[in-house]
């Protein structure tokens, strides 16, 4: 098993047009979910793993990477893969800038993540006014990927981006 | 097609499709908002992962069968889930406590799972594992509140787990296509799992300060497709689309 990406430099620019439909601001490269994009003649391979076994997403992330590829003048195959697991890991800085930006917590480390979901630690800064004095509302929020908090300082609600690894 | 291997599939995957329809009834009915999404998102997780083993069911039968057809197409006595997952939503310390007594077995048979030569099963282990411990720990949760909360939310919780006890022995009967595949190096023995399930089932009862039954008496038949007569009922609905509408597509 190997955690590398393989993506042809030329169809980069394309695949950062698409983006996760649950969260339109993160592009799927920032995502991580894009692992092999690679053109075997004239037909453009691509391989995606989902962020959750149920993402609903995928499937429309699949026929957006065809759509968009088809307008660069490619025919594309996808392949979903379950391996290597996808881990929040491989969202990139720019996608987590991209996350807060939007209004959503990006993960903490693995133990961190532990300590606010379960011990209820004041960890997660909100995403609106930059205070750590938040706390834990829902552990499961709108998407299977998040869950829900509220800030104490700003009493805004916010989702966080919960750590998978 | 390797028969055993699509039947050791089917005896995973039957549990996650059933409990996740069970949760799945429960859209817009549950005590609060929070606990309503919880249980949607846990079905969501349980119905992702259960796409991922009938594909590759799918797959090994070679024929025309698709995902859908297995899911959907089958009568009542093919389903081979354990009677504990098509137990009905009586009220939310029964849903949990169903929840409970499934996730510390789904979580401990995964951890073994990954470990099968069958790469493809490995990876959907693998993959799952990181839902499915999310999953206990909600679970875990509710069994401690409404264990050790008030006398009412104590008393149900008490009679959910006495009531659901009879079905969790079950969960470690091994089936013909189990022994074909422990053999192989693919399958899971949950003979060897049963103990570190009572382990771990007995200390969160005890921190809840609820009573471990004491009964011995343990249902059977769910591997075998005897079912309770619960379980027609769900097909009947979770089969409608493809019964009424044959062939019908997303």
């Amino acid at each position: 098993m190997t955690t590398e990406q393989n993506i042809d430099d030329i169809l980069i620019p394309i695949l950062e047009k698409v983006s996760d439909p649950e969260i339109p601001v993160l592009s799927i490269m920032d995502m991580g979910v894009v692992r092999t994009a690679v053109i075997e003649n004239e037909l453009v391979k691509v391989q995606i793993t989902p962020t959750y076994s149920g993402c609903p997403a995928m499937d429309v992330i699949g026929d957006d990477i065809k759509a968009a590829l088809k307008q660069a003048g490619y025919d594309a195959e996808i392949e979903l893969i379950l391996a290597p697991a996808w881990t929040t890991d491989w969202i990139t800085p720019r996608g987590r800038k991209a996350l807060e930006e939007y209004g959503i917590a990006a993960p903490l480390d693995a133990e961190a993540d532990k300590s606010v979901l379960l011990e209820g630690k004041k960890m997660v800064k909100c995403p609106q006014c930059g205070s750590t004095n938040t706390r834990l509302v829902s552990q499961f929020g709108s998407t299977a990927c998040k869950a829900q908090f509220q800030c104490d300082d700003c009493q805004e609600p916010f989702d966080y981006f919960k750590c998978l690894k | 097609m390797n028969n055993n291997l699509y039947k050791y599939i089917l005896g995973i995957a039957d549990n996650s499709l059933i409990l996740g329809q069970r949760l799945g009834e429960l859209t817009g009915h549950e005590p609060s908002l929070e606990t309503d999404i919880a249980c949607t998102n846990i079905s969501l997780d349980l119905f992702g992962q259960v796409r991922s083993y009938f594909q590759y069911a799918a797959k090994i039968a070679g024929d025309q069968r698709t995902e859908d057809d297995i899911a959907m197409l089958r009568k009542e006595r093919e389903y081979v889930n354990v009677l504990l997952v098509e137990q009905p939503n009586r009220n939310f310390a029964y849903t949990m406590a169903r929840q409970f007594l499934f996730d510390v077995y789904h979580l401990l048979f995964l951890q073994e799972l990954q470990k099968s030569k069958d790469l493809t099963l490995a990876a959907i282990a693998n993959k799952s594992i990181k839902e499915v411990s999310y999953h206990l720990r909600f679970s875990t949760d509710w069994i401690k509140r409404l264990g050790d909360g008030t006398e009412e939310s104590k008393a149900k919780m008490q009679d959910a787990i006495d009531s659901l006890w009879t079905y969790t022995d079950e969960l470690f009967h091994q089936t013909e296509a189990d022994k074909v595949m422990v053999q192989e190096g693919i399958g899971v023995d949950v003979t060897v799992l049963k103990k570190a399930y009572y382990e771990k089932v007995n200390a969160v009862l005890e921190e809840a300060t609820l009573e471990i039954p004491e009964s011995k008496w343990f249902q059977k038949g769910g591997k075998q497709g005897i079912h309770t007569e619960h379980l027609g009922y769900l097909l009947a609905e979770l089969q409608y689309m493809q019964r009424a509408y044959p062939n019908m597509e997303w």
